[in-house]
């Protein structure tokens, strides 16, 4: 489902070339839910860009879904994200002009499918929201505006789904909340979840944890079996 | 993009919804342009029809001969046959006299016009009482302007004296076509019987005197084919011919002309407003970061993202220039009523579609094509700003040879150019006012350059640290000292410019009429009048300033070619590639006088003034000095020989010195001043200026005058002063209204400059409220920083607008120019104070802003 071969990311910092994420390698499989998980500064934001095709790498391969990342023009990209990736992030990312059932549509109105609206309400009350799809996101709590967020995610039925410490910004027990819905999503729907998190309890509840340190990958619970070597 | 589904087109409008109100303020900033445009091209439209419709009124018939001296015998001959084949003539004598009211005694200055029985042919005369007009043929009547009735304190029924006729005032006039408010203003017209023009004993040798006949030509006879078996005949013998289709076509000739000016003026207004819209777009787009980013994210291809953008903008753009359009159109319907006195028809206003779209189309090009720049950015956002915020300006960085943005750039160029092509006179004009543009956004980028520079180098760890960080926000990454600099001071640049140029164009009128010595001007004065004349004068106490004598004469060959070998040319021909000696100049009847010293009013400009020899002794070929500008029209340089025709008799001269004259000083000027003794005993007239210091004498001295020569007319130079002054402060209100308006264009612009960099600075402000800054401090940064923004953009459009200031004033409307510091000062110290007040008020959100909600969103 998604493979990193390699997959180095170095940035220049003045004249000095700093390597943010060193040879990583590792595979998922469909239906996995996985945590990302390390210290401050140890490349996990970076990894997930790279992953779900925000950024490329310096050197190494992406593959996600039988397209290899690396060699797709920046729209190729975009329009396989509008397919198949769905993202939740820490800080919510809803566009704020726009209503939360509204928000929900968009990647369905991006792609021109029929039946947005009636399929965005479906998701809103899917996820718990049922009658508030017309609130802005600046009407709805951090929990509520996650959960549009993650509606918006799976608008697609998207066949990946990154998270980038979903409930960073939550407190613990709306933290927990978010994380069920999550979970029950993917086990519902199939759809593999990458987390980034540096939550290690909620960490602990994934399929499987991939640690990093200081950009190389220090610990795998799903290795070796899935390791790509 | 057109190939989106139909939802990204109502996602564009949904996202749009906060963000309207305030992407159509930006837009707003070429409403204002719009609106001149439309109303310019809406008016001149009007006028042009009007014109085209009252043309016969304005003529009063269908085709005119003038002449300055009684018709040729050749001509009479022609109104003859005319007269014998049926056509109706009907005759004008328009000569200047004294009238005389005896009842109150009141003397003015007047325009007396003596009408056959059947004038005019077209158009109606209304008069006060109505329907009077029918009697003045009854008898020795006289209808007058009210003007006339004020000034001489009379009333309909009074009798009027002119020279030595009497007549009885039977009514006043309140409308006669084809006449400007203006035209009365310096004599007022009195309409008498033609018949009766005898009685005044007014027109005698020499004087002033015109003489026209109107003809009216059968209905659809067209009067350009009808006059040309004779036309060339006429113009041979100094008649001057006219058909109604000249005069529409020279009268509308001016309002173009005219409405070309107003239109570059407008023009310009659309061009600060585009930069306006580009400051503002930029600023909506760095608020639309994340939103893009999180499209991206969603799977929106850069095309969809500026797809979305460019439809929000060009939709408000549109309803931006619309607004403009429809103001346009109100300022159209207004605009009669403001220009009654200037304009010599009734305008019809109504709704000219063709101007409002071209307004629409235009307004909404300019609008999109500026937007277009700053919205290109956005297909740079990359979506990896959702997981780490870079600065807006490193996210909305754009490679110089990125393809597209070249694109925009060169069609926004070509746009201005094309734009100009279409508003300007001449093509040279428009690539020079394109360049002019050009240069001034250059140098304003290298001024923004040589600040971001200066403060980089400058910055002196002593200074407070408001200051410092105040200055340092010109020259850290994401500055916007370019943007804003440029907007203000193109600002700035237009708006000195406008006024430079009105300022200096004024001046000369102000300047002279106040330097003038005299202000009695006596003329029309016959040989055996002056020392009678002279001693009415002194006697009275007055200072006789200068007496000159005239004498009438017209040009008869220039460098042995007679003038009739020279103008064969009578029909409007089309443009030779020889420059042609100007025919008007040609064909003029000079009124030139002789003297032994240049006037004070004058100064050689070429050659010089006469030999000491040429004025002792008589030669054959006589030494003359001619004005500059009738020089250039008769294409004559120093030593050509002009052969005159005085009174009969041809005096060959040469030309040894050109002399330039200030026209606008009322003294005595002439085109041609003589060495004396070449005229000395031709037959001559007197023009007399006297200084007469108490205004109630004026009127006594007149008075005294024309009871002893009523053929004597007098020019109160005072109350023509008081005229001009009418007519400058009118004109020059016009002039500010427009640098007014201008202003008004500027407004929208700065707020849009200032906004685009306001948002960067709020964060800044919260961020250092939280770490503990005061407000007053917070608003002591903010002041530095839009100080020394303002004060550049201020003092950069300033210089420039000297430098274009000069070069319009020099190049186009041929005067001298001097900048008057104070006024362009006190305009850069407006741009500064604005740029104060609206950084301060965009500052404001940083005191709302709590840290903690300001916090989140950073």
């Amino acid at each position: 489902m998604l493979i990193a071969r390699d997959v180095t990311k170095e940035y220049m910092s003045g004249e000095q070339k700093i390597a943010v994420l060193r040879d990583v390698s590792f595979a998922i499989q469909q239906g996995d839910f996985v945590a990302i998980v390390g210290p401050s500064g140890s490349g996990k934001t970076t990894l997930l860009g790279l992953l779900a095709g925000l950024d490329t790498p310096t050197r190494g391969t992406v593959v996600l879904d039988d397209s290899d990342l690396t060699t797709l023009s920046e729209n190729d990209r975009a329009r396989l994200r509008g397919e198949k990736v769905g993202f939740v992030f820490q800080s919510f990312q809803l566009i704020p002009t726009l209503t939360a059932q509204e928000n929900v549509q968009v990647p369905l109105e991006l792609r021109g499918t029929a039946g947005a609206a009636d399929r965005a309400r479906e998701l809103i009350d899917r996820v718990g929201l049922t009658g508030r799809g017309h609130h802005f996101p600046t009407q709805l709590s951090g929990g509520e505006q996650q959960r549009v967020a993650i509606a918006r995610a799976f608008a697609n039925s998207p066949k990946i789904l990154f998270a980038d410490e979903p409930t960073g910004n939550l407190d613990n027990a709306t933290g927990h909340r978010i994380f069920e819905l999550l979970q029950s999503l993917n086990s519902e729907g199939g759809s593999t979840v990458v987390l980034v998190t540096h939550d290690i309890s909620l960490a602990s509840r994934a399929s499987r944890i991939i640690r990093l340190l200081d950009g190389a990958v220090v610990e795998d619970s799903g290795a070796p079996s899935a390791k790509f070597a | 993009m057109i190939g989106f589904p139909r939802s990204v087109w109502s996602l564009a409008w949904r996202e749009s919804r906060t963000a309207r109100r305030r992407l159509l303020l930006y837009m707003s900033s070429i409403s204002l342009g719009v609106a001149a445009l439309v109303a310019i091209d809406s008016f001149s439209a009007n006028i042009i029809q009007s014109v085209k419709d009252q043309s016969r009124a304005l003529m009063g018939g269908d085709l005119s001969f003038d002449s300055s001296k009684p018709f040729p015998a050749a001509a009479d001959s022609l109104f003859d046959s005319l007269s014998h084949h049926g056509i109706a003539l009907a005759r004008v004598t328009t000569f200047p006299s004294m009238a005389v009211v005896p009842r109150t005694a009141g003397t003015r200055f007047a325009q007396v016009r003596g009408v056959t029985d059947n004038y005019p042919f077209y158009g109606n005369i209304v008069t006060e009482p109505a329907g009077r007009w029918p009697l003045l043929r009854q008898g020795a009547n006289a209808i007058v302007d009210p003007s006339l009735l004020t000034s001489l304190n009379a009333r309909v029924g009074d009798m009027l004296k002119l020279g030595f006729g009497t007549f009885t005032i039977i009514a006043s006039i309140k409308d006669v076509p084809g006449a400007a408010g203006i035209a009365e203003m310096l004599g007022p017209r009195i309409f008498i019987p033609a018949r009766y023009i005898a009685e005044t004993q007014l027109l005698v040798f020499g004087s002033t005197a015109n003489r026209t006949v109107l003809a009216k030509l059968p209905a659809g006879t067209d009067p350009d084919n009808f006059v040309k078996p004779f036309k060339k005949q006429m113009e041979n013998q100094q008649v001057r011919l006219r058909t109604v289709t000249q005069t529409e076509m020279s009268t509308t000739d001016a309002i173009e002309n005219l409405s070309n000016f107003i239109g570059i003026v407008g023009l310009v207004a659309l061009l600060l407003g585009g930069i306006g819209v580009a400051s503002g777009v930029r600023a909506f787009v760095e608020r639309k970061i994340d939103t893009v980013a999180v499209l991206r994210c969603l799977g929106a291809s850069s095309g969809q993202v500026l797809a979305i953008y460019v439809a929000q903008a060009a939709a408000m753009g549109i309803v931006g220039a619309a607004a403009g359009a429809a103001l346009g159109v109100a300022v159209q319907f207004i605009l009669p009523h403001v220009l009654t006195d200037f304009l010599p028809i009734d305008v019809h206003v109504s709704l000219v579609p063709s101007a409002v779209f071209t307004g629409l189309a235009v307004g909404g090009w300019i609008a999109l094509i500026f937007a277009l720049r700053p919205l290109l950015a956005l297909r740079n956002v990359s979506p990896l700003q959702t997981l780490r915020r870079d600065t807006d300006a490193n996210v909305l960085r754009m490679r110089w040879t990125d393809a597209p943005r070249l694109l925009v750039n060169a069609s926004l160029i070509l746009s201005v150019v094309a734009i100009a092509l279409t508003r300007a006179r001449t093509t040279k004009q428009a690539f020079s006012m394109s360049a002019a543009t050009g240069v001034a956004i250059l140098a304003l980028a290298a001024s923004a350059a040589l600040l971001s520079w200066a403060a980089r180098k400058g910055l002196r760890t002593r200074w407070p640290y408001v200051v410092r960080q105040g200055v340092a926000n010109l020259y850290r990454p994401g500055n916007q000292t370019r943007a804003v600099t440029l907007a203000l001071g193109f600002g700035a640049f237009l708006v000195s410019t406008l006024y430079l140029v009105q300022h200096n164009i004024l001046r000369r009128f102000t300047v002279a009429a106040t330097e003038s010595r005299g202000n009695v001007v006596f003329f029309d004065i016959q040989q055996d009048q002056e020392r009678g004349l002279d001693s009415i004068v002194r006697s009275s106490g007055h200072e006789v300033v200068q007496v000159a004598p005239v004498v009438t004469m017209r040009i008869s060959s220039i460098n042995g070619k007679s003038v009739t070998e020279m103008n064969p040319a009578t029909d409007r021909q089309p443009q030779q590639a020889r420059p042609r000696r100007a025919p008007w100049a040609l064909r003029r009847e000079f009124r030139s006088t002789y003297r032994d010293k240049p006037a004070s009013s004058e100064t050689i400009v070429e050659g010089k003034w006469f030999s000491d020899s040429s004025l002792k002794v008589p030669r054959d070929t006589g030494e003359i000095s001619l004005e500059d500008g009738i020089a250039k029209e008769l294409l004559v340089k120093l030593g050509d020989i002009i052969t005159w025709n005085v009174q009969g008799v041809d005096i060959p001269t040469r030309i040894t010195s050109l002399r330039n004259v200030t026209w606008t000083r009322f003294e005595p000027n002439f085109f041609v001043v003589f060495a004396p003794p070449v005229l000395r005993g031709a037959p001559n007239q007197y023009v007399m200026l006297a200084q007469v210091k108490d205004p109630p004498a004026v009127a006594l001295l007149q008075r005294a005058v024309v009871n002893r020569f009523p053929n004597v007319s007098s020019i109160d130079l005072t109350a023509i002063k008081r005229t001009v002054d009418r007519i400058v402060s009118r004109v020059s209100l016009a002039i500010r209204f427009i640098a007014l308006f201008s202003l008004a264009v500027a407004i929208p612009v700065l707020f849009s400059a200032v906004a685009a960099t306001g948002r960067a600075r709020v964060r800044e402000g919260v961020l250092l409220k939280t770490l503990g800054a005061t407000r007053g401090q917070i608003a002591k940064i903010l002041l530095a920083e839009y100080s020394l923004l303002g004060l550049l953009g201020g003092l950069t459009g300033m210089v420039l607008s000297i430098a274009g200031g000069w070069a319009v004033v020099r190049y186009i409307f041929k005067v001298p120019f001097a900048p008057p510091f104070a006024p362009v000062t006190g305009i850069a110290a407006v741009v500064v104070g604005l740029t104060l007040l609206i950084g301060l008020l965009a500052g404001r959100d940083v005191f709302k802003e709590t840290p903690i909600t300001a916090l989140r969103e950073v």
